[in-house]
Order: structure tokens, then sequence, then C-alpha cells
């Protein structure tokens, strides 16, 4: 086994030939490849920050990788606080970034 | 003179002090078997509250370091410049709910005893209390808002208190245990012995928390300070939706009880990033740190009926702590008459980030020899309500 890629007819695992999925980050079309992970599609794009945090607007993405950090959070298809990282990338998903605004001075 | 102190332990009680004595001249130097903000102080929740405290010494004392964190808040990043994290001060009040008519009554009349101890504590009806939180559930019969509560994030005010320890000219030793006393002639203490040799010192401080006891037998004392589990729950972030630090009126009698099985109550709360924070359950389990799953199902189920939304919510992680008990609920804060040399501040269970402030001025003014600004003799290890659990062990 080694890390880099190998040509596609000396990989044992014989892959099937890559297919193109294309689903929509705010709005704008991003193809990745069948099988990846909406971040994996959106990093795959050069984009390493999707997310915004509330208290400094700092840019996040994907940190862990396997599902425990919960910063690459978007929405995809109207659901709010998807992992990015732990669901497969669909053809025509609508991911939309997320930022919160922190609630102004708490209502008195 | 230049009186040098050793301060033994490294968390919010023992920077807090070291900032204190150091920024009033003392040579301090603090020392840890650990690190900075490794214990207690960075498994907890921040609280500054009075709202759960009675009106009596410990409410006095809350009301004391309330004033001090506001100053704080401004002299701290003032003093460490921009690039240090910030505190995460937050004056966002408190809201305690009673969701039985059998809760409501005795949260009324705790709020107006609290009322007469000079805290403010608004009773509310249910409508005003949805309009400050407005996913609180139907079934709240009673609600006492308390506008003075507040919360920091505690490892960084941790770091934050020792980093301006460290300006104003504070030695920090971490990973250096507290092995023995050194004694004079006489049998007063004059310093530790740890590992990397003698330490001495006119002064020591025991500021370990719920490890104080074993540092106090150390030096050749008994301390009657045990420690308490406390778990918490942690969502993934969410949009903001809790704006105050809820709880229910258990949390009062829970943080009061002298009970040693599993009680819970529910803290609910959200933080700046927008997890959501579930607490809190009280154990007396020594210093075992095993997951507790009874508890952390209790602690869900009660924060359900303070908020159902959190029904859906998604737990990220969880985290415990020891918190340091005192059998008469208030914390050791003075010399200690048994030992010449040996101080102690200690003991302040689950509200030892806010009391820090005000324990480290007592300390400080009452190693000085001036008058404190509250009177002291309360928290004076030689009060009557200890002296049975001094006693116990001896």
């Amino acid at each position: 086994m080694v890390a880099r890629l190998l040509p596609g007819g000396r990989d044992p695992i014989r892959p099937a030939p890559a297919v193109p999925v294309t689903i929509t980050v705010d709005g704008e079309p991003v193809t990745g490849v069948t099988g990846q992970s909406l971040a994996g599609v959106i990093l795959g794009s050069g984009t390493l920050g999707f997310r915004r945090t509330s208290m400094g607007n700092a840019p996040r993405g994907v940190f862990c990788g396997i599902g425990v950090c919960f910063d690459c959070l978007v929405e995809v298809n109207g659901q709010r606080d998807v992992r990015a990282c732990q669901r497969r990338a669909s053809a025509g998903d609508a991911v939309l970034t997320q930022h919160d605004e922190l609630p102004g001075e708490a209502s008195e | 003179m230049t009186q040098t102190v050793i301060i033994i332990g490294a968390g919010i009680i023992g920077a807090a002090c070291a900032r204190s004595l150091a920024g009033a001249g003392f040579d301090v130097t603090v020392i840890d078997r650990g690190t900075v903000a490794g214990g207690t102080s960075s498994a907890c929740e921040g609280n500054l509250l009075v709202s759960d405290k009675g009106a009596g010494h410990e409410l006095v004392l809350a009301q004391y370091t309330a004033e001090l964190w506001k100053r704080a808040a401004v002299d701290l990043p003032e003093q460490l410049g921009e690039a240090f994290p910030d505190v995460e001060y937050d004056p966002k009040g408190g809201l305690v709910v009673a969701t039985t008519p059998a809760g409501a009554e005795p949260l009324l009349a705790f709020a107006a005893g609290q009322r007469a101890a000079g805290v403010d504590a608004r009773v509310i009806g249910p409508a005003e209390a949805r309009v400050l939180e407005p996913d609180l559930a139907p079934w709240i019969e009673a609600a006492v808002h308390y506008p003075e509560d507040a919360q920091v994030q505690p490892t960084i005010a941790t770091d934050a208190l020792m980093a301006s320890a460290r300006l104003f000219g504070a030695r920090v030793l971490e990973n250096t245990p507290v092995l023995g006393p050194l004694l004079d002639a006489s049998g007063a203490l004059v310093g530790v012995v740890t590992p990397a040799g003698p330490l001495r010192a006119a002064a020591v401080l025991v500021a370990a928390g719920p490890w104080s006891a074993e540092v106090a037998s150390r030096l050749g004392v008994h301390l009657p300070v045990r420690p308490r589990r406390g778990e918490v729950l942690v969502t993934s972030r969410m949009r903001h939706r809790i704006f105050h630090k809820v709880y229910d009126a258990d949390y009062v009698g829970a943080v009061g009880s002298d009970d040693s099985a599993l009680q819970t109550s529910s803290v609910v709360e959200s933080t700046g990033a927008g997890t959501v924070l579930i607490g809190s359950s009280r154990q007396q389990v020594g210093f075992d740190g095993r997951l507790r799953v009874d508890a952390l199902h209790e602690i869900a189920a009660k924060a359900m009926r303070l908020f159902p939304f959190l029904a859906d919510a998604v737990i990220m992680r969880s985290y415990g702590g020891f918190r340091p008990y005192m059998p008469d609920h208030l914390p050791v804060i003075g010399a200690d008459p048994r030992l010449p040399g040996l101080w102690h501040a200690t003991g302040h269970e689950g509200a030892g980030i806010g009391l820090s402030l005000a324990t480290a001025e007592l300390i400080r003014d009452l190693m000085l020899g001036v008058p404190t600004a509250i009177d002291s003799a309360p928290f004076a290890l030689s009060r009557a309500s200890l002296a049975p659990h001094l006693m116990e062990v001896a």
C-alpha cells in the first residue's frame, strides 16, 4: 500500500473510473468525484474555510475530518449543522455556508 | 522588607492570589504538580453567580467578587494586550425557574432572602420569562431574574490571571509537586521540599482545590476538603437560542447538599461559539474520573424539561471535574493557626472561578496585616462550623 496515487491499471483495488458529481456551495457549482464527502468536494475546489465563527468571524473548515470536532458544519438542502466531512456528496446538493451572529445585548 | 510567598496550585485560586500578592509587592512563586489550569479550573463552567447563594457569608464574598470581576474584565486586557485571548467576561444574567408548583414557593422565599441581602433578584411571571428566553418550556411555574450573574471562560481566565501575576513579577514552576515541609527549629513552616530541592518562603499558601487535603497532609496538617465530581454535557454548535444562565431551582438544593449520592439539576447556557453547556451533577466518588452515564442521562433529561428543543440537539462531548467540597459549605481563606507559616485558600466547591478574585484580595490584605474589605472571620479555619471536621482525623 502506498500513500500516493497509483496509475489506474496498477491499482490492485481496480477502482471504477472517477465519475464527476456537482453540488452547489452558496449557489456556485462545485464539481468533485462521486464518493467524496461534501468536505472533500469543497476542499478539492480549493476552499479551506467555509464557516465563520460567531465570536471572531474567523474562518473554519475541516479540522479533524472524522466527525469529532463539528468545525465543518454546513447547511445541506435546508438542513443546518451537517458535518460536511460525514455527508457523502450527492448530485445537486445545495450547500450553504453557515455563520451565526452573536446575540446582541441579552434582552433585559 | 519583601515577604516571600509560595503558592501551591496553579488553578484560578492560585493564579488570582499570585496576581494580588505580586501586585502588592510580595515575592511570589507558584508551584503546581501539573500545569496552569490543569485541574478543576479547566473542567468547569466559569460561573460568576450570586443567584445560587442564599443570604450569608458566601453571598457576601460573591457580591465582593462580582465587583472585582467587573474591574478585572477591563484591567486584564489593558495589562495583557490585544494578543492575549479574551477572558469572555459576559454579564449575561441568570434566570432561575421552578418547573413544578412545589418548587415555586421555596424559590420565591429564597429570592426574598437574597433581596434582603442586597441581591438584584427580580421575580417575574412565566410570560416575562419567555421574553427573556423564548424557547423556555411552557410549564414554568415561577421565575427569578438575576441580572448580576455573569460568566468567564475559566481556562482563559486562569491563564490571564497568571500572565498578569507574571507581569507583576511572580514565578511559576510547573510539574513541581510538593514532597514535604521545610520546618525551622521552632516547628514553623518556612518552605516546601520539591524534587528540584527546597524552596524557602515566609508563607506557604495551599490553593490546590480538591487536592488540598493531600497537599496539606504532606505539610503535616489535616484539611477536610473532599473531591465532589460534576459532569457537563456539550452540544454541537447551533444558532444561539439560550441567552442567560438558566437553571432549575433544584440546583441550589443540590449545591448546598451534603448527600454523597448522585444529585443532578439543570443548568443550561450557551457559549459564544454556539455550543450549549448542560449541567450539572454532584457526586462524591473520590477521584474516580470515569464516565458517569447515569449522571449524563439525568442531566440530559432534566435539561429538556427547561428547553424542550434540546431533544434534537447533538451532543458533541462531555466533561467532568472535581469540585473542592467543604463539609460546612464555606471556603477556607486565611492562616492556619496550627502551623505558623501555613495559609489556605481552598474549598470553594463549584464557585471557585467566581470567588477567586475576592479570595485573593482577602489573602493579600490578611498577609499585609491591613483591614479586609469584608469580614474574613467566617472563612477562617478556626470557625465553629469546621471544628468537628478538623478533629475527625487528627
